[in-house]
């Protein structure tokens, strides 16, 4: 499959990942390249293979409903870009 | 002293011969002199190390310690360093205080290792050359023309170039085993689940593996016992006993069945690296081994399969990096979307871009089918395939890599070229299986690693097949000429 720029705008923005529209035709020409790689599976017959999702057959396991992690808010907000009283700050979501 | 394996820098120090102190203040040297030239090293925590070398001296005065205490080692600056930057060479992280330590990175240190610093690598693992890294790339110490390989590039110029005995990596497509071979160290990717995730970047979840990276199987195999086991907090942790790696050295290989996948001596290796690996083979053979040649059929669609699930899994994985709770944020965001989308922009570079654009794709709407799953069946096969030549053999040998290392910006504008680099190594992560590399010989300068993939937690064994082959050859013992 063959992408072309407007493609990968788009795919761009389902990532929110701003690609500038100069870079865009070798992003196309480069995810072109990788698809057609992978495309090369498509040789090979897998009808009724069950996908394999992960290497080891285990069931997840499940741990106690019971608090395990202290609050560390202001440990872990110490490196965040812009915080204030406690909360991560963003743009203005609600007008 | 920078010579020394870390069993002869563990007797040194037991020994009274030097204290840990003195061990470290050398290796720092010897960082301070090279580093420059190599770019191995991202972040040189000199200070921490200290201290921490003393106190494992002073742990030693008061009585008996264990086999790392004083050793000094690096990590990947893929593993989180409590209060040390953690950048997984990347510029969204670049300024990046890890919080906390990785369960690897407390488990070295409650062994007494002391941390050098921090090695470079490709920007989230992404890469076999070490190009992609923010802070440019490491350089080969056997010629500074080459890529050291990548992503755990910087972990193995490190230990090539003598700048620390052993040093961490992980490995996802073959960042540990690829660059082991191209700077002539060991190094081991265990089974998935061996070694704890807890605090290591994550790349793509169901492939990465952390392991140990050093000139020895012997040394890999004292590093692995520290860092494997059982963690609650890695959900793929599997809980089960970690073996004693060293004591299983020593047992011969009489009767050890090899098997040689035909499929990874065909078209796209190189006919040195193939008369080298031949060479290796025939060394097994001399030591009681019987060659028997196996098939792994679907191997050439470890690439195709892999280049849909690590994107798939790094697009989902990669979307916490949203420059709102840590890492870089663009400047004067007009609203969130533009905070997210500018942040992601400027903080990751082309090939992680290139990933995440990649698994986007192939978990989207109406083309998930046809990319993702038929990905996850064409594991399966090859799985499969692994699954029956461990029915014959005890552990499959080929080479690591189908070409020595090649030269820095050769590949780096070719994504595809530079992926067919790990042609040898993807299908081991996508099994799940444990993969070690160990120097076996030279094209002209540069070395050659030989592959040994052995099955589930059949990680003693691959270390046991490893050592004894470094008994009877001096490969892992050369150094490269200007860092001797």
């Amino acid at each position: 499959m063959s992408l072309g720029p407007a493609e990968v705008a788009k795919i761009a923005h389902l990532a929110r990942l701003a690609i500038r529209d100069e870079d865009a035709p070798a992003y196309a020409r480069n995810l072109s390249a990788i698809l057609e790689l992978v495309e090369q599976m498509n040789a090979v017959d897998t009808t009724g293979v069950v996908p394999m999702a992960h290497p080891l057959d285990m069931a997840q396991r499940l741990r106690a409903d019971e608090v395990g992690e202290p609050n560390q808010r202001e440990h872990f907000q110490a490196i965040a870009p812009r915080t204030e009283a406690g909360l991560y700050l963003v743009p203005k979501v609600i007008e | 002293m920078h010579d020394k394996t870390i069993a002869q820098l563990g007797a040194g120090l037991a020994a009274g011969e030097f204290s840990g102190e003195e061990l470290v203040r050398a290796f720092l040297e010897r960082i301070a002199r090279h580093n420059p030239q190599l770019n191995a090293f991202i972040t040189i925590t000199a200070e921490s190390a200290l201290t921490q070398a003393r106190a494992a001296d002073q742990h030693r005065q008061r009585g008996a310690v264990g086999p790392l205490a004083g050793v000094p080692i690096a990590h990947k600056d893929i593993f989180c360093t409590n209060g040390v930057r953690t950048s997984c060479g990347s510029r969204i992280l670049d300024r990046f205080i890890a919080p906390y330590d990785a369960t690897v990175v407390e488990k070295l240190n409650a062994a007494g290792a002391v941390v050098l610093g921090k090695t470079n690598m490709d920007e989230f693992a992404m890469g076999s050359s070490n190009e992609t890294s923010f802070y440019g790339p490491a350089r080969n110490p056997w010629d500074l023309k080459a890529v050291p390989g990548g992503s755990s590039g910087g972990s193995a110029a490190a230990v090539a170039a003598r700048l620390t005995p052993g040093a961490t990596g992980t490995d996802t497509g073959g960042s540990i085993r690829q660059p082991a071979a191209l700077c002539g160290v060991t190094g081991i990717k265990p089974t998935y689940g061996r070694v704890s995730r807890w605090g290591m970047i994550a790349y793509a979840s169901s492939l990465d593996q952390g392991g140990p990276m050093a000139r020895t199987a012997e040394d890999c195999a004292l590093l692995l016992g520290a860092m494997a086991g059982f963690d609650p907090r890695d959900s793929t942790s599997v809980d089960r006993p970690v073996p004693d790696y060293v004591a299983a050295l020593d047992r011969p290989l009489d009767g050890l069945k090899i098997g040689l996948p035909k499929e990874y001596f065909g078209e796209g290796l190189d006919g040195e690296v193939a008369r080298v690996v031949e060479a290796a083979i025939a060394e097994y053979r001399r030591l009681g081994a019987n060659i028997i040649e196996v098939s792994l059929p679907n191997s050439q669609l470890a690439i195709p399969a892999y280049y849909v699930i690590a994107p798939a899994e790094c697009s989902s994985n990669l979307a916490r990096f949203d420059g709102v709770r840590y890492g870089h944020r663009c400047e004067n965001p007009k609203d969130l979307l533009d905070l997210y989308t500018r942040s992601r922009g400027e903080g990751f570079g082309a090939e992680v871009k290139r990933r995440i654009l990649v698994g986007t794709f192939a978990l989207s709407a109406g083309y998930y089918d046809a990319y993702y799953l038929k990905a996850q069946q064409i594991r399966r096969l090859i799985s499969d395939d692994f699954r029956r030549a461990f029915e014959r053999v005890d552990v499959i040998a080929g080479p690591t890599s189908p070409t020595v290392a090649f030269n820095l910006g050769e590949k780096v504008d070719d994504p595809i070229t530079m992926y067919l680099s790990d042609i040898y190594t993807i299908a081991v992560n996508l099994a799940g299986l444990p993969g070690l590399s160990l120097p076996v010989g030279f094209v002209g300068q540069r070395p050659v690693g030989l592959q040994l993939i052995g099955n589930y937690f059949a990680e003693d064994r691959l270390l046991n097949v490893a050592h004894r082959y470094q008994q009877v050859t001096d490969w892992h013992r050369r150094a490269p000429a200007a860092f001797a």
